[in-house]
């Protein structure tokens, strides 16, 4: 952003947003916003309290287990649907619907299969993520350069070096593209879902802060997960970056 | 025909042939047919040209021979054997170079040798080799984007000259390269080829560069290819390469070429 022709970093503008939170919050507008400065000093006490550790705990773990298993899910759908016509003639269908449709619907349905537990949550970011990888994935398989084939196959590598050495490689940049709308989805799908289920891990918190108008520790809450959402999509963003070189310098 | 290069339009040389494709009629569907029974025979550690117009299949005729296309009818011969596929005995250069654009130089070269599992310290010792032989000492560690086109096309054929292949099959190596660098790509070529002793079939549409390079030119036409011609030019190669580009064999063999081939454009 440049304004006046002096360079300003993004961070001002967040900077511009907390100053006009605290104000509204000091004046006392509206008891569901409270001052900027007593939700920073509620974060603090928050993530010293012994159920938020656990629950956010339960949420990494189940987080980073979805995660894994989407990404081997979504690259495995997508190099599916890339190199198989059939493939993508009975999947391709489905994933799109998947990938649009309102998923939250089915968080409840969900939680009658699976119970009120982590494999829940689990499975609902599982739901959330899968789907644009699966995608994205199978974009970058089908902009590979037909030549790299040729290449392989003239040079006489197996079909499992094709996909280790070649394939996979030049499908990357999409794949990590991929992997970070999924993760962005999947924060969004685990805020939902445990919202919606609200009985396990963070969603309890969410629910008890709001049902009592414990506003303070309703927002550092929510402050907590957009931080931690932010780092999880800026980790891959540059790891997006270390391989975009080649993305540009592809034919 | 009336050029005034010696003709040989006998399939059958005296010499050895390394490579032959016997009858090889290729169609893409049933409406287009690109190849029409076409009968060659490539003699060993000799440079031979496919030469036409665009659309008169010498890419794909190249492909069928290097096992990357499946010919509708006929066969190709490897050393009098009849072959299906792909071929150590063969190694391709890409018109658009096919490189890696995630590995270095080094690997690039190397990667051919990767895929048949050699030893790590053998392939990249072999590899700087051919690094050096195609002028890019001091290139190993770069990474394809930081190379112009020439580099790169460089590397594309310190690969296939890397795997040990007696055939070198090249689809239009200079055609992305800008003029000058083409023809210092050519002289070089000449030079590094009067060591390897390689058995090269190369794909252009440029006249001057086929009858430049070339032992034999075979000559197809359009829609759907077939064999128009075969010529050998007779010019001394032992001039440099400039007196060679004012030869009048030379000269004479490119205008015949041209006059032949100039009805296919109207």
């Amino acid at each position: 952003m440049v304004v006046f022709g002096t360079r300003i970093p993004p961070v001002f503008s967040l900077l511009i947003w907390i100053a006009l939170w605290e104000i509204v919050g000091q004046l006392d507008l509206a008891f569901i916003l409270p001052p900027f400065s007593s939700v920073m000093q509620e974060l603090v006490l928050l993530i010293q309290r012994n159920d938020f550790q656990a629950a956010a705990w339960l949420t990494f773990q189940s987080f980073v287990i979805g995660m894994t298993i989407s990404i081997v899910f979504g690259v495995s759908i997508g190099f599916i649907m890339g190199t198989s016509k059939i493939a993508n003639g009975v999947l391709g269908m489905w994933v799109n619907i998947f990938a649009s449709a309102p998923l939250s619907s089915l968080v409840p349905i969900l939680m009658l299969l699976f119970g009120l537990g982590q494999t829940t949550i689990v499975v609902t970011v599982v739901l959330f993520s899968t789907w644009i990888i699966a995608l994205d994935t199978y974009a970058g398989v089908r902009h590979i350069s037909p030549s790299l084939v040729e290449m392989g196959r003239s040079f006489g590598a197996s079909r499992f070096q094709m996909l280790t050495k070649i394939l996979f490689w030049a499908a990357l940049p999409e794949i990590l593209a991929g992997v970070r709308m999924g993760l962005i989805r999947a924060v969004k799908g685990i805020v939902i879902g445990q919202l919606l289920v609200s009985v396990v891990a963070l969603g309890r918190l969410f629910r008890t802060f709001s049902d009592n108008f414990q506003f303070e520790q309703f927002w550092a809450l929510t402050v907590t997960l957009f931080i931690f959402a932010l780092l999880f999509s800026s980790a891959i963003g540059w790891l997006e970056q270390r391989v975009e070189y080649y993305a540009k310098a592809r034919i | 025909m009336s050029v005034s290069a010696a003709q040989d339009n006998s399939p059958k040389a005296a010499t050895d042939d390394i490579v032959e494709v016997r009858n090889i009629t290729k169609y893409y569907s049933p409406d287009v047919h690109a190849l029409s029974n076409v009968n060659l025979s490539f003699p060993r550690g000799q440079m031979t040209t496919l030469l036409g117009p665009s659309g008169c299949g010498k890419t794909t005729l190249l492909k069928i021979i290097a096992g990357l296309l499946e010919p509708t009818e006929g066969d190709v011969l490897v050393n009098g054997k009849q072959v299906h596929g792909t071929g150590p005995e063969r190694a391709f250069v890409f018109q658009d170079f096919a490189l890696l654009p995630w590995a270095t130089v080094l690997r690039n070269v190397a990667f051919g040798m990767e895929l048949t599992k050699q030893d790590k310290r053998e392939r990249e010792d072999r590899a700087r080799h051919y690094i050096n032989e195609v002028g890019l000492a001091g290139f190993e560690n770069k990474y394809p984007h930081e190379l112009s086109g020439g580099m790169r096309q460089r590397v594309g054929l310190a690969r296939a000259l890397a795997v040990n292949s007696d055939v070198l099959l090249m689809d239009e190596p200079f055609s992305a390269v800008d003029e000058q660098t083409r023809r210092k790509f050519q002289e070089d070529l000449l030079a590094l080829l009067a060591n390897e002793n390689k058995t090269v079939i190369f794909v252009t549409h440029s006249i001057e560069e086929a009858v430049y390079v070339s032992d034999q030119i075979v000559m197809l036409s359009p829609r759907p290819g077939r064999i128009h011609s075969i010529i050998r030019p007779e010019f001394s190669r032992d001039a440099d390469p400039d007196e060679i580009r004012r030869d009048k064999n030379y000269l004479d063999t490119v205008e015949a070429i041209w006059a032949d081939l100039r009805k296919y454009l109207d």
